[in-house]
């Protein structure tokens, strides 16, 4: 299946003409997605879908056009659009496609055929399973909203007449619940995950418990007074924030003069506790990847070395107009587009306290668990920091009275800085970040 | 698109197994778009996406398959795939009668994109590109942003149901970054509209492009916004993604089914201050949310949302409609072919008051005056929901005076209905070309609104 993927990319890469680059990123997928409600079946949807994305450069001009199709006329005509299209853009020497270069792929197993053998009435027993564990697990539980399964195995190659041809394929499944906990004044809501690359790896125990303590402890929130003070984020609220941070680190944001990090290459720009890598080849990370976007080989990329600014991440335009190798870090949304720069697997090293631990030292402050509003009040080019937020206060290095309804403040360049502790609870969740708890000196809180 | 025979086949495929109701969508999408950035076309992108869905509905289970194989064998693969959900007996042969609908598009476009040189679009870019760096020395990066689509639609259903949806729209928009003595800081504004080329006929792109970058100068000497509970004057038009989060999403039927909204079992009852009418209608000509039909073949309507400060009633799609025994209020719309329908927003609007928006200020004491706002979030089971300032001033004696940082503002949607204590008659839409995501799924929607005062909302800076 996929070496028949890479036949097609390579047959419309061989198709260049003199003087002209050409790409061809060829995905195929097939995917499922069941929820059930009320001990039924709500929906179940199934479907498998492809498509080519195009990739042109003739006389530093670059063109792209997609399909959702991979049939042979519609491909061509794909091409022959994104040919076109590269007549209008503006002449850039720095535009052209990758071409290998000499790092080895390291060998990653993401695939697991056994996913395309489970049943569909095995998935919808799962999803079943996880809403009546969530329901039976705390009388708090009004009821579920929905209770998910959900996995897709996807394959996709890319080929340039540059010298590329690579091709990955990977399975992923999950399992997900939102539950409403409180009587008819109030309401909470909480949800869990567990997400794998095979129904084994599936825990829904997992998955129910965190929704149902998600909820059930932020019954009876009030919204507190505005205060500064310590600030917990917990895993996933961590996962959020390096992905802000992912975006400062682009090489390309730093050449288009978009990076708070630009020419600070070797400051301090966090605690000297702090330590950050994006590392793809790493088989736990939930976006391990042995290729690029652009099929050069995944790398280790060292990003902040106990506080101090390491580089940045470059795919091959970004590269070559700063003058340094891409560091295989092309990321594309599907083939829908061209490659821009961006993590696949971007985690915190994590020091030695439990989240519980951390509470302890922190004494007074407040745990987020939920933050909201992240596309609305982040802003990653001037680093203000705001965003909705539910949790619950600490008082006395313990958790104390859930509070909801409140924002917390700062900058992303004042909360590096502000670091005092990471959690030693490092967790892979999806996406491309992992979630770990760390501990920030002070951040403000709005409320009442 | 298909042929009347092909479609009544592939109904009779999804119904072979005893389902009550069966549906088939079919999309067309044509796109392009060309990004200007860093004083250059990065290039031009073209798509096209075609496909069909086919739903299968049997007693609260909905099966559904996609295919981006349009032949009849492709359809009927999908539709047996989601008669699959319904297996509880043999539905035996039904061919079902297909009569076809018309409703009347909003708005007829006179120039498609295909008709357009592509030269024309990367024009327009470098105009804008042109006039951003013309704003101010403190400019020190300008992307521009053009796309178009056509989506052409087809709905056809066991209850006999054929429709056909032809949908464009146009869309451009400036983002700046200036640089000063406290950093950075960023400016965006844009255009959206269901129209063709012609948009730019009456389109300022150089003036948006200013808009943009004064927007990001301005706030080089901005301070942080204050941190707590402040009286709140939001500018007319964009901020109307108060309401969209406040009570948009709270009005639809598949949360209120759930009872997963804090406005369930409400309609009747006073839900906001009496300054409030709220209209959600899918029919209005050149909106950025407008269509004729929607994803279900229903035609657009104007609902009523609240009148007076009174729920009237929610938005409703085929499916949550069906089991109300109610007719659809037309809002049933998905993201493509791949996706399921479900209740969403088309152009969401509060009415006109009648008071000056001068005045609102100037009975301010002290407060914040918010004059652009970007995305927002709601949780419609709490109503706990937030929205983002991008241009916002503190309002000390009745007066606008200093330029604010952004932050996100956050309140609960029933509190801040109520707490609306002014609406002024300066009413205008938004012109930004909104994406809403909701599950997954984004669709465009439009907004608009007059000036208004909400008397307290946590504003989430953190300053004093």
């Amino acid at each position: 299946m996929t070496e028949e993927l890479l036949d097609l990319a390579s047959r419309v890469a061989a198709s260049a003409r003199a003087g002209e680059e050409v790409e061809a990123y060829v995905a195929r997928g097939q995917d499922t997605e069941i929820v059930v409600y009320d001990g039924g079946i709500e929906s179940l949807s199934s479907a498998t879908s492809e498509g080519v994305g195009i990739r042109v450069v003739v006389d530093h001009r670059q063109g792209f056009a997609y399909a959702g199709s991979l049939d042979d006329e519609v491909v061509a005509e794909t091409l022959e659009e994104a040919r076109d299209n590269a007549g209008f853009g503006s002449p850039d020497e720095h535009l052209g496609l990758a071409s290998p270069d000499g790092v080895a792929p390291v060998d990653l197993d993401l695939w697991r055929p056994e996913l395309a053998d489970l049943t569909t009435d095995r998935k919808v027993e799962m999803a079943l399973e996880l809403e009546k564990r969530v329901k039976a697990s705390d009388p708090r539980i009004r009821t579920v909203h929905s209770a998910d399964y959900g996995d897709a195995m996807v394959e996709a190659a890319v080929a340039t007449n540059t010298g590329i041809a690579a091709s990955h394929r990977r399975s992923s499944c999950y399992v997900s619940v939102y539950a409403l906990a409180g009587d008819g004044d109030e309401t909470q809501t909480g949800g869990g995950y567990s997400v794998g690359r095979s129904p084994d790896d599936l825990d829904i125990d997992e998955a129910a418990d965190d929704a149902v303590e998600r909820a059930t402890r932020l019954l009876g929130a009030r919204k507190p007074a505005s205060a500064r003070l310590p600030v917990v984020l917990d895993t996933r609220i961590t996962t959020t924030l390096l992905r802000v941070l992912s975006g400062t680190l682009s090489g390309e944001a730093v050449l288009k003069g978009r990076s708070l990090f630009a020419n600070r290459v070797g400051e301090q720009v966090a605690v000297p506790g702090l330590t950050l890598v994006d590392d793809p080849t790493n088989p736990d990370a939930y976006g391990a990847a042995a290729y690029d976007s652009e099929g050069l080989a995944c790398r280790r990329n060292a990003l902040i070395s106990e506080g101090r600014l390491q580089g940045f991440l470059y795919n091959t335009y970004a590269g070559r107009r700063a003058g340094v190798p891409s560091t295989a870090s092309a990321v594309r949304g599907g083939f829908k587009s061209p490659p821009g720069v961006g993590c696949r697997a971007l985690s915190l090293e994590p020091g030695a306290m439990s989240q519980e631990e951390i509470l302890a030292e922190v004494g007074e402050g407040l745990l987020v668990q939920e933050v909201t509003g992240v596309h609305s009040g982040v802003n990653p080019i001037s680093g203000d920091f705001s965003v909705g937020a539910e949790g619950l206060m600490i008082r006395g290095g313990a958790l104390a009275e859930p509070v909801r309804e409140l924002t917390i403040a700062s900058t992303v360049q004042r909360m590096l800085l502000d670091v005092v502790a990471v959690g030693n609870d490092l967790e892979w969740l999806p996406g491309a970040a992992a979630g770990v708890t760390i501990a920030i000196a002070e951040m403000s809180m709005g409320g009442a | 698109m298909l042929e009347e025979t092909v479609i009544q086949r592939v109904l009779g495929t999804a119904l072979r197994t005893g389902g009550d109701f069966a549906e088939i969508f079919v999309e067309d999408r044509r796109s392009s778009s060309a990004h200007y950035d860093d004083g250059k076309v990065e290039e031009l992108t073209s798509g096209r996406d075609r496909g069909a869905g086919v739903r299968v509905v049997v007693g609260d289970t909905t099966g559904y398959a996609h295919t981006a194989d349009l032949s009849e064998t492709g359809l009927r693969a999908a539709a047996e795939a989601a008669s699959g959900v319904a297996r509880g007996g043999d539905g035996g042969v039904r061919v079902v009668a297909l009569e076809r609908q018309h409703a009347t598009a909003p708005y007829e476009p006179t120039v498609l994109s295909e008709d357009v040189d592509k030269s024309r679009k990367v024009e327009l870019l470098a105009r804008a590109d042109d006039a951003a760096r013309s704003a101010g020395m403190a400019v020190t990066q300008v992307s521009a942003g053009y796309g178009d689509s056509r989506r052409r639609t087809l709905v056809a259903n066991s209850d006999g149901l054929l429709a056909t949806g032809d949908v464009v729209r146009t869309r451009f928009g400036v983002s700046t970054v200036a640089q000063g003595d406290t950093g950075m800081q960023t400016g965006y504004e844009g255009v959206g509209r269901t129209m063709g080329f012609e948009m730019f006929d009456d389109v300022d792109v150089e003036g948006i492009a200013r808009t943009s970058a004064d927007r990001a100068i301005a706030k080089l000497a901005a301070r942080p916004a204050p941190s707590g509970l402040l009286p709140v004057v939001i500018g007319a038009g964009r901020g109307a993604v108060l309401f969209h989060e406040a009570c948009g999403h709270g009005f639809e039927a598949d949360a209120i089914e759930k009872q997963a909204s804090v406005y369930h079992g409400r309609v009747g009852e006073v839900v906001a201050s009496p300054q409030v009418t709220l209209v959600d209608d899918g029919t209005m000509g050149r909106q950025w949310g407008a269509y004729a039909i929607d994803d279900e073949g229903r035609p657009a309507h104007r609902n009523v949302l609240i009148d007076e400060g009174v729920l009237t009633d929610y938005m409703w799609d085929l499916l949550r409609s069906r089991k109300a025994g109610r007719l659809s209020s037309g809002n049933g719309r998905r993201q493509s072919y791949h996706h399921l329908p479900m209740v969403r927003m088309t152009n969401t609007y509060l009415l006109a008051g009648e008071e000056d928006p001068a005045e609102l200020v100037r009975q301010t004491p002290r407060g914040v005056y918010v004059a652009h706002l970007g995305g927002g979030q709601v949780n419609t089971a709490t109503g706990d929901f937030v929205f983002g300032m991008t241009e916002a001033y503190l309002i000390e004696d009745g007066e606008v005076t200093e330029p604010l940082r952004d932050a996100n503002l956050i309140g609960n949607g029933p509190e801040v209905l109520a707490n609306i204590d002014a609406v002024a008659n300066d009413f205008a839409m938004a012109e930004g070309g909104g994406t809403c995501g909701k599950w997954g799924q984004s669709v465009p929607v439009g907004m608009g609104q007059p000036t208004l005062r909400i008397t307290g909302v946590t504003v989430g800076g953190t300053a004093a």
